[in-house]
């Protein structure tokens, strides 16, 4: 920890105010995590790295950067990993996803943002997260007006590219999403002075697909009536994966997921059986946000799949690989990208489609919509989800809240009512 | 043998234990008090002395405070013990249930005796019971005289629904010499704006609806809301006790 007391000094973060942060995270965890029983032993290096979030991987980081690589911190899953790896660059994730840093945010956006913006505006700002200040680069994207106007306040005190994001999925759009993916291409290029070739593009490709294929076998073992992951192990598996190195992370998953296999084999669940099936479905939940899946896993109820960003909007579809030139790789990665189904999109069916696809595949008995407050596309979009749900015949619970424990109770009761209603 | 139903609400915390028949045998209601502990202690001396001894009588708990009763052998939550309670009550199988509780106000929709659906306003006291006790206290008079003031009142609105500014606007109709009664009506007139809008997503028109919760005496709500939501309300001088009937009825199925 001396050693990690010393990495924050030097990256100029708020020590004193940071110390707050790691005096709770850890009581947090065990109440959530390490409370559970008969976990994979998959688990334990996703605990190891909890345990030392803002000192093992950031370590890393810096030492990388020390032999000259970039690091650049993104925002959302559209923006295309495989880009920053062809140039030898890396991706880390940017998403706060605690109340701890969402009064920071406040101080210069306004209240009715969402708690996700103001929370990783709050961490850049107030100095209290390692991964904002070890980026050397931002990367946003145009996904929603809230972002698109705090990516202006970030940009005054970090290097910062947009990348423009169609609205609608026309195939002009998909075109066109490829040409700012070629942008971003030459500015990673200049920013990181490596070319980008074919071979090393393919190469990237190949990597990020095979972190997409391990994050989705242990999805595949979840559909089972032995559920041999709980979902709040799922979902920090998902919410690590944004921040580790792909090939480490498409390793231990897929160790986790050869356990995970095994388990349903053996018929070993952490749940007994009749426990109600719940997909999540609806905003990203960033790290260290367990609220709603505590909630429902202490409710008598599992989660079984996150229809989410930090979920199977991260690994569903793959790039085409081994193709011959990079305006061809740059076409396929924008139709793979162009097929995630955000709100921000107009019109959005194909993500109507998806739930209630994933609802099936996932044999769930309810889903739960849950949105975060003021994510007004979200909010707007689960009239066509909740409508789309009902002709499937799938009770569904519409959720507004954010990262503050206020409502934790109120939202009990819902989700408890919620389960008794399912029988 | 009974089967006992505690519903500790916000505001009050209601006891009911039914016989075999279900038919009710005994009924309390008492404020929940500060002390979810003290309240729930005073309720179990309550019970010993007509005779219902917790441990020998089945026993569920529902409400915000069901996790605060040490000695219940099960907890519900207030949807599904609403439900139930309200089934007990009215014999319908498909209605809905409207529940104004003290900070929280409940659609339910049953059908075939079970939940199918439900909606809360949980955040906020707009369309609750407290919203109607705040403005009861700026007014020096009681929730039960209020309702009963705004009968006789007209033409007067007030149009924020939260209770601090709802609060300022019932002192501003005030200093301008507003009467009672309008002030009273534009108070109820609130709530049941409120309530019905949450109610917006049920065809109300296609079954029984009734009202359950504290407000379930006065006339002049249950009128109001009829008139806002387009249909005939039924409700029933017990439907107060619903979430301590259903948990009872609950209790009921508990094998000793």
């Amino acid at each position: 920890m001396a050693d990690n007391l010393q990495m924050w000094t030097d990256l100029g973060m708020d020590v004193d105010k940071h110390d707050a942060l790691c005096q709770v995270l850890p009581t947090a965890f065990g109440d959530v995590y390490l409370s559970q029983e008969n976990r994979p032993e998959g688990m334990g290096f996703y605990d190891f790295v909890v345990a030392d979030i803002h000192g093992i991987r950031p370590s890393e980081l810096i030492e990388a950067q020390k032999n000259g690589r970039k690091v650049f911190g993104t925002f959302c899953v559209y923006v295309p990993d495989e880009v920053v790896i062809a140039a030898d660059g890396i991706v880390s994730g940017l998403c706060g996803g605690s109340q701890f840093w969402v009064e920071g945010g406040e101080k210069v956006l306004p209240k009715s943002t969402c708690p996700l913006i103001k929370a990783s505006v709050g961490a850049r700002l107030d100095r209290t997260c390692p991964f904002f200040r070890i980026a050397d680069m931002y990367v946003g994207e145009t996904t929603c007006d809230g972002k698109k106007k705090a990516y202006e306040i970030l940009g005054e005190d970090v290097p910062m590219y947009i990348m423009d994001l169609p609205q609608m999925k026309r195939e002009k759009d998909i075109v066109k999403w490829a040409e700012e993916i070629k942008d971003f291409a030459a500015k990673v290029e200049e920013f990181t002075g490596n070319k980008i070739t074919v071979e090393k593009l393919n190469e990237a490709i190949h990597t990020i697909n095979e972190k997409r294929k391990a994050l989705a076998r242990i999805y595949e073992t979840r559909k089972s009536d032995v559920i041999p992951i709980s979902g709040k192990d799922a979902l920090l598996v998902m919410q690590i994966a944004f921040f580790d190195d792909p090939a480490r992370c498409a390793e231990m998953a897929n160790k986790l997921a050869d356990e995970c296999e095994q388990r349903v084999k053996d018929g070993v669940s952490v749940f007994p059986a009749g426990t109600k099936r719940i997909m999540l479905t609806g905003t990203p939940l960033a790290i260290p946000n367990w609220k709603l899946h505590h909630i429902i896993e202490t409710s008598g109820a599992a989660v079984v799949c996150e229809e989410m960003c930090t979920g199977t909007r991260y690994f569903e579809n793959l790039v085409e690989e081994d193709l011959g030139s990079l305006d061809e790789q740059y076409m396929a990665l924008s139709k793979r990208y162009m097929k995630n189904n955000c709100a921000c999109f107009t019109p959005n069916d194909a993500r109507i489609d998806d739930i209630v696809r994933l609802a099936k595949e996932y044999n769930v008995d309810g889903v739960i919509d849950t949105n975060l407050k003021f994510c007004c596309l979200y909010d707007t979009e689960r009239r066509n989800v909740e409508r789309a749900l009902n002709e499937a015949g799938i009770p569904v619970l519409g959720i507004e809240t954010d990262y503050a424990d206020s409502d934790a109770e109120q939202l009990r009761t819902r989700i408890e009512a919620f389960v008794e209603m399912l029988g | 043998m009974g089967f006992i139903g505690i519903d500790i609400g916000s505001t009050c915390a209601k006891t009911i234990v039914i016989d075999e028949n279900s038919a009710i045998v005994y009924k309390d209601v008492c404020p929940t008090g500060w002390s979810s502990v003290d309240t729930a202690n005073d309720i179990r001396v309550r019970l010993a002395d007509a005779g219902h001894v917790i441990g020998e009588d089945p026993c569920v708990a529902t409400g915000y405070g069901r996790v605060s009763i040490p000695y219940a052998d099960k907890t519900i939550t207030e949807i599904t013990c609403h439900c139930a309670g309200a089934i007990e009550l009215f014999g319908y199988r498909d209605m809905v249930v409207v529940d104004i509780g003290g900070q929280d106000t409940k659609i339910i929709e049953v059908a075939g005796g079970m939940v199918r659906n439900f909606w809360m306003n949980d955040k906020c006291s707009a369309g609750t019971g407290r919203f109607l006790e705040v403005m009861a206290n700026t007014l020096s008079v009681s929730p039960d005289q209020l309702t009963a003031l705004a009968a006789n009142g007209s033409d007067t609105s007030i149009s924020s629904m939260c209770t601090v500014f709802a609060e300022s606007e019932v002192i501003s109709l005030i200093g301008r010499g507003e009467s009672k009664e309008n002030i009273a009506f534009a108070v109820v007139d609130s709530i049941v704006r409120k309530v019905s809008s949450q109610a917006g997503r049920v065809n109300m028109s296609a079954q029984p609806v009734v009202l359950t919760g504290g407000l379930c005496d006065s006339e002049y709500i249950r009128k109001a809301l009829s008139k806002e939501l387009g249909t005939e309300v039924e409700t029933n001088p017990d439907a107060r006790y619903a979430g301590a009937i259903g948990a009872a009825t609950f209790a009921k199925k508990i094998k000793r």
